[in-house]
C-alpha cells in the first residue's frame, strides 16, 4: 500500500489579515454548509483513484478551518474515513484561530479523531497583532491555548512571524520566550512577506518594518531561544520537540503522494502536480463534469492496468514492488499512467496540471528535500533516478560545499547554518 | 508630360506642427485615394515611425491635381525626415525640389527646428511659402505667427493660408497655393542625363530601389547608368514614379520629374544619397553639388544579450544595412559582454532607432554600451587615431593630446526659461555665443557644446528645464582640443571594459560617483561583498559596496503549492541567465546601460 496524505481547505475566516494573499474570505452559516458539501462531493469522486493507498496524514488549512461549526468538520471528517483507509496512526492537524473555538469544539475535535492542533498566534504584542490585521489577542490566544490543552491535545503547534511593522528585538524576544514557557509540541516561525495586491503591501510605506540588521537578529534569536528550550530545527522554518515533527509537512518535502480537497487546493500523486480551480463556481463545475465523461473511466480503468497489472491483487502488488525498486520502470510506468491521468485532470477542469518530466523531478527532490535539515538521502536519490547526484549536479554541489553553503558525508547532503540562510540562492541552482 | 504642369515640393515645419497630417490631407483631397484606403498617416509606413509620430526615411508620392484653371497638374510630394540626426538626407530631400510648404503652428509658432529647415530650403534656392496650422486651437493666434514668420524669417506671409489639417480646414487654399508658388522644374529632357539621389530602400526582390529627381535628360529600361560618386554602374530594370503606397511602373522619366529605378543594384552602399545618376553612354559634364559622405558621428558598443544570438545580430545589422548607408558597424570583442559590434550612427535618435529595429523586427535581446563620440588622440609620436571605443585609449604616456567634436547649437526658449537654460549649457561645458530676440517673450540661444556633453539627455534635461518649451537644433562645428581621461569602472576589482567612457577631466569625479551609486542598486546582492570603484588612470576616485547577502525571508508553504515556490526560484535563475559574469560576479545587463541615465534625479 502506498501512502497518501490529504489536504482540506477551508477558505472562510472572519476577516482576511493585511497580509494575507490566500484563498479566503468571510462567509455566513449557510455558505459553509454548501461548501462542505461539495467538498464531501469531491472526496467520494476522487477516492476511486486512491484505492491502493493508506492515508497517513489529514491537515485540515485555510482560512480559518476552525470557523467551521463543529458538525461540518465532522461531516468532512466522516466522509474521509468512510472512503479512504486510513492508517491505525493517522495525524489529523486543524488549523485554528484564537477566539474561533470553545472548549467544546474542541472536545468534538478529539472525538473526530484531531489529534494536532495548529494555533496561528504570529506575536504576542498585542500592537503588532492589530497592525497586521489579525482578530485575536495575546489574551484570547493564551485563553485558546488553554482550554486545547484541558481538552485533550498534546500535539500543539504556534505559528510565530518576524518581521511585523512596529516589531523590535525585544518584543520578538518576549514572544519567543513567552511561546517557549507554555511548552508547545512545535512551532512554525516564518518571516512576513510583503505579498503584492495586499493592504499590508498597498500600504507599506505608512509602517515601519525593522531594518536588515534586527531581521537578522530576530532570525538568529529564533534558533537560539528555541533551541535552548529544546525544539530542535528540523526543516528551514519549523521547530519541534523530539519525536512531534509534523509529518504531515514532511510529506510535501519529501515528496510523498497528497491530495487536495476544496477550493484551489494543491495536489501531487505520482509525479502528477494540478490544484483545483480558485473560483467557486469553476470548482463546482469541476465536481459535475467527470460523471457524464466516459474519458473518466477510460482514464481509470487504463490506470488500473499500468499501475496494478491487470491480473490479482498479489500480481498487482508484485508490480508495484517492482516499480518502487526499479526506476527505469517506474518512469516507464508513470510516462504511460500520467499522460492519462493528466488528461483525465484537464478534462475534469483542474488547474496547472503538470506530469512532472523526471528533470522536474530531480529538481524538487533537492530543492524540497534540502528544506530538511537532514537533507537528501543519497541512497533515495540512487534507487529513484538510477543514477547518483552527483553525476546530475555534481557541479553545483562542489562549488556549494566549497563556499561552505552545503555540507555532506556518505549518505546525505545537507545545508550548512550559511546555507539556510541564502537557501534560495542554493535551490535556485539544482533548477537544471 | 508637360514640364510646366510638375510641381516638385516638400513640407518643411517643426516636429509634431502637423506636417504628416497635411501631407495626408492633401492626397487624399486630390481624389488619389479614397477615405477608407487612408491609413492614419499614410507617408510615415514604419511601424516605428508610425508609433514615435516621427518620419525617418524620405518618402515621396506622386498625386494629381484638377486646379481651378481647368489644368491637371502633378505633385511630387517629397516628405522630408524631421530631425537634427538626418539633417543630411534632409538637404538631399530638398535638393530634389523646387520650393516648400513651411506648415507653423498657429499657437506656437517658430520653432528652432523651423528656423534650421527653412534656412536649409531657402539655402537650397527653393520658393518657400507658409501656412498656419492648427487655427482651430483655442490658443491659435495667427496674425502673432504671421508676424513672427516676417519678421524672423523674412518671407510674405499675410496671404499665408488659414489651415487645420487635422480637421481638413483650408486644404483646397493650400492646393492652389502650391500650382501658383512654386515654380514649374527647370531643366531640359534633350540633355545628357541629370539625376540627384535623394534616398534609396532595398527590396528583396528587385534590389535597390533608387528615388531620384530628374534634373537634366531622360532615363528609361535599358539606360545604362553610372552613379557618379560611387563609381557602380548598373542597367535599369524599371523606372516608375510613386503611387500612394505604391510603385507604379512607366516607360520613362524626364527632366523635372521625380520617380524611382530600379537596376539590380545588391546594396544600397553603390546608391549613396547625393549621388548623380548619369547616362554611362551619354554622360554629364560633372555632377550635381553638394554630394558629401556621411559620417556617424554616435557610436556604441551591442552586443547580442545571449551570446549565442552574435550570427542573428550579424545578419540583422547587414540586412538594415542594406537600407541605410548612415549606419556603420565592426565587429569587437569584450571582455564583459563577449562578441558583438561597434556600431556607429548619425546621432542618438538613430542609434535608438537602430535598436528598436533590432528589438522589434529581429527579436534580438541587446546589451547596448554608453554611447560615444568619436575622439581624435593625438599621440606623442606623431600618429592620430580616431577613437570610438574607449577601452581602445592608448596608455596616457603615449598621448600628447586629445580633441573632442563640438557642435553649434540653437535652442529656442521663451525668455521666462533663459536662465535655467543657459545654467544647463554652462553645465555642459557649453560657449555662450549669442542671443537673439525673436520676439519680446523669445528668444535664440547660441552655443557652443561638445557633442559628447549632448548625446544622451541633453534633450531630455533641456525639455524638462523648459517644461517643454524649448526646441533644439544643431550642427557639426569642428574638433576642439580638450582635457579628456578615460572612466574606469572595476567591479570586484576587475576592470569591466564595457563601463569605460571618455569624460572630460572636470566632471570626472562626479560622474564616477554617480555610476558607482548607480551601480551598486543596479548589482544584486552576492553570497560576498563586492567594492564598485571609479577610476581615472589608474587612481580610484569613488567607491560603492554591494553588502554581501545575509539571508532570504522565509515564506510559508501553504498546502503543498511547491509550484509557487517553484516559481520564485525560476524567477531568480531566470534573472541569473540575463546578467553578464564578469569575474565572479553577476552584473545584470541594464547596468551597462546605466551609464545613461545620471542625470536621472
Amino acid at each position: 500500500m502506498k501512502n497518501l496524505s490529504i489536504y482540506i481547505h477551508i477558505p472562510f475566516c472572519v476577516r482576511k489579515c493585511l497580509y494575507c494573499d490566500f484563498l479566503s474570505g468571510p462567509a455566513c452559516d449557510g455558505e459553509m454548509e454548501s461548501y462542505v458539501n461539495l467538498l464531501l462531493r469531491e472526496i467520494e469522486k476522487q477516492s476511486i483513484f486512491y484505492g491502493d493507498h493508506r492515508v497517513v496524514s489529514i491537515f485540515l488549512g485555510g482560512g480559518t478551518p476552525s470557523l467551521l461549526p463543529a458538525r461540518e468538520t465532522e461531516r468532512i471528517l466522516w466522509q474521509v474515513r468512510n472512503v479512504f483507509s486510513l492508517a491505525e496512526d493517522v495525524e489529523i492537524t486543524i488549523e485554528c484561530n484564537p477566539g474561533t473555538v470553545t472548549a467544546e469544539k474542541l472536545k468534538n475535535y478529539i472525538t473526530y479523531g484531531i489529534d494536532r492542533l495548529s494555533i496561528g498566534l504570529q506575536s504576542t504584542d498585542d500592537g503588532e497583532l492589530a497592525r497586521i490585521g489579525r482578530i485575536h489577542n495575546y489574551r484570547d490566544f493564551l485563553e485558546t491555548y488553554e482550554m486545547a490543552r484541558k481538552a485533550g491535545f498534546g500535539n500543539i503547534n504556534i505559528d510565530l512571524m518576524a518581521g511585523l511593522p512596529g516589531q523590535g528585538i525585544a518584543s520578538y524576544r518576549k514572544t519567543l520566550e513567552r511561546v517557549v514557557a507554555l511548552s508547545p509540541e512545535h512551532i512554525s516561525a516564518y518571516s512576513l512577506i510583503l505579498e503584492e495586491g495586499t493592504p499590508l503591501y498597498v500600504n507599506q510605506k505608512s509602517y515601519t518594518f525593522p531594518d536588515e540588521d534586527e531581521d537578522r537578529e530576530m532570525y538568529e534569536l529564533t534558533g537560539t531561544v528555541l533551541g535552548q528550550a529544546g525544539f530542535h530545527r528540523y526543516e528551514i522554518s519549523n521547530y519541534a520537540r523530539e519525536g512531534r515533527e509534523c509529518r504531515h509537512n514532511k510529506v510535501y518535502w519529501r515528496r510523498g503522494d497528497y491530495v487536495g480537497f476544496g477550493l484551489g487546493a494543491s495536489s501531487m500523486i505520482r509525479n502528477v502536480r494540478w490544484k483545483n480551480p480558485d473560483m467557486p463556481s469553476d470548482y463546482a463545475v469541476c465536481l459535475e463534469k467527470p460523471e457524464t465523461d466516459g474519458q473518466r473511466e477510460a482514464a481509470y480503468s487504463l490506470m488500473r492496468q499500468t499501475a496494478q497489472g491487470i491480473g490479482t491483487k498479489a500480481e498487482c502488488a508484485a508490480h508495484i514492488a517492482e516499480t518502487e525498486t526499479d526506476p527505469a520502470i517506474r518512469m516507464k510506468d508513470e510516462g504511460v499512467w500520467n499522460r492519462a491521468f493528466a488528461e483525465m485532470l484537464r478534462q475534469t477542469g483542474r488547474c496547472g496540471v503538470q506530469s512532472l518530466t523526471v528533470q522536474e523531478q530531480m529538481e524538487e527532490f533537492m530543492f524540497l528535500g534540502l528544506r530538511m535539515m537532514e537533507g537528501v538521502d543519497l541512497g533515495e536519490f540512487r534507487r529513484y533516478f538510477g543514477k547518483s547526484v552527483d553525476e546530475v549536479y555534481g557541479k553545483q554541489i562542489g562549488s556549494f560545499v566549497e563556499q561552505g553553503l552545503l555540507e555532506r558525508d556518505d549518505r546525505r547532503i545537507w545545508l550548512t547554518p550559511r546555507g539556510i540562510d541564502v537557501s534560495n540562492t542554493v535551490f535556485a541552482a539544482f533548477l537544471l | 508630360m508637360d514640364q510646366s504642369k510638375i510641381r516638385n515640393f516638400c513640407i518643411v515645419a517643426h516636429i509634431d506642427h502637423g506636417k504628416s497630417t497635411l501631407a495626408d490631407r492633401i492626397i487624399e483631397q486630390t481624389g488619389l485615394l479614397t477615405s477608407r484606403e487612408m491609413q492614419a498617416q499614410i507617408l510615415d509606413n514604419m511601424e516605428l515611425e508610425r508609433e514615435r509620430g516621427i518620419t525617418i526615411k524620405a518618402q515621396t508620392v506622386r498625386i494629381i491635381y484638377q486646379a481651378k484653371d481647368g489644368n491637371e497638374y502633378i505633385f511630387n510630394l517629397i516628405d522630408t525626415p524631421g530631425h537634427v540626426d538626418f539633417n543630411y538626407e534632409v538637404s538631399r530631400s530638398l535638393a530634389a525640389c523646387d520650393g516648400a510648404i513651411l506648415v507653423v503652428d498657429a499657437a506656437q509658432g517658430i520653432e528652432a527646428q523651423t528656423l534650421a529647415n527653412v534656412y536649409l530650403a531657402l539655402d537650397h534656392d527653393l520658393d518657400v511659402f507658409p501656412v498656419i496650422n492648427k487655427i482651430d486651437l483655442p490658443s491659435a493666434d495667427p496674425e502673432r505667427v504671421k508676424n513672427e514668420i516676417e519678421d524672423v524669417i523674412g518671407i510674405e506671409a499675410q496671404d499665408a493660408p488659414l489651415i487645420s489639417a487635422k480637421n481638413g480646414i483650408g486644404i483646397g487654399d493650400v492646393l492652389e497655393a502650391i500650382v501658383e508658388k512654386i515654380p514649374a522644374p527647370g531643366g531640359s529632357p534633350d540633355n545628357p542625363l541629370q539625376a540627384l539621389i535623394f534616398d534609396s530602400v532595398y527590396d528583396s526582390y528587385k534590389g535597390v530601389i533608387v528615388f531620384c529627381r530628374i534634373k537634366e535628360g531622360r532615363v528609361r529600361k535599358g539606360t545604362k547608368i553610372r552613379m557618379m560618386a560611387t563609381g557602380a554602374t548598373a542597367e535599369v530594370v524599371e523606372a516608375g514614379y510613386f503611387g500612394a503606397g505604391q510603385f507604379i511602373p512607366c516607360d520613362e522619366l524626364t527632366a523635372g520629374m521625380v520617380g524611382y529605378l530600379t537596376a539590380s543594384i545588391k546594396n544600397v552602399k553603390d546608391t549613396a544619397v547625393g549621388d548623380t545618376v548619369t547616362d554611362v553612354d551619354n554622360p554629364c559634364a560633372e555632377p550635381l553639388p553638394g554630394y558629401k559622405k556621411v559620417n556617424s558621428m554616435v557610436y556604441c558598443g551591442m552586443y547580442p544579450a545571449d551570446g549565442a544570438k552574435y550570427p542573428d545580430l550579424r545578419d540583422a545589422l547587414e540586412k538594415l544595412k542594406l537600407n541605410d548607408a548612415s549606419l556603420n558597424y565592426e565587429p569587437e570583442t569584450s571582455i564583459a559582454l563577449g562578441f558583438g559590434f561597434r556600431c556607429g550612427f548619425l546621432g542618438l535618435l538613430h542609434l535608438e532607432i537602430i535598436q528598436e529595429r533590432l528589438e522589434r523586427e529581429y527579436n534580438l535581446d541587446l546589451v547596448t554600451t554608453a554611447p560615444g563620440v568619436i575622439y581624435r588622440v593625438y599621440k606623442t609620436n606623431g600618429e592620430m587615431i580616431e577613437l570610438t571605443n574607449p577601452s581602445n585609449l592608448p596608455d596616457p604616456s603615449e598621448i600628447d593630446y586629445m580633441e573632442e567634436p563640438v557642435v553649434s547649437a540653437e535652442i529656442m526658449v521663451t525668455t521666462e526659461f533663459i536662465g535655467p537654460i543657459m545654467q544647463l549649457c554652462q553645465e555642459r561645458r557649453g560657449r555662450y555665443v549669442s542671443t537673439e530676440y525673436i520676439e519680446s517673450s523669445r528668444a535664440l540661444l547660441k552655443y557652443e557644446l561638445p557633442l559628447n556633453e549632448i548625446i544622451y539627455d541633453f534633450f531630455d534635461a533641456l525639455k524638462s528645464r523648459s517644461r517643454g518649451y524649448a526646441s533644439f537644433d544643431y550642427e557639426l562645428k569642428g574638433y576642439e582640443q580638450s582635457k579628456l581621461v578615460k572612466l574606469d569602472i572595476l567591479i570586484n576589482h576587475d576592470e569591466v571594459d564595457a563601463l569605460s567612457f571618455i569624460v572630460h577631466a572636470d566632471s570626472a569625479y562626479e560622474r564616477g560617483r554617480k555610476m558607482c551609486e548607480k551601480l551598486k542598486d543596479e548589482i544584486p546582492r552576492h553570497l560576498f561583498e563586492i567594492p564598485i570603484q571609479a577610476a581615472v588612470g589608474g587612481k580610484i576616485i569613488a567607491r560603492e559596496t554591494v553588502k554581501a547577502m545575509r539571508k532570504d525571508v522565509l515564506a510559508k508553504c501553504y498546502g503543498g503549492d511547491i509550484t509557487r515556490k517553484k516559481k520564485l526560484l525560476e524567477k531568480q535563475k531566470e534573472g541569473k541567465k540575463r546578467m553578464r559574469q564578469v569575474g565572479n560576479v553577476e552584473i545584470p545587463q541594464s547596468a551597462f546601460m546605466s551609464v545613461l541615465k545620471l542625470d536621472d534625479n
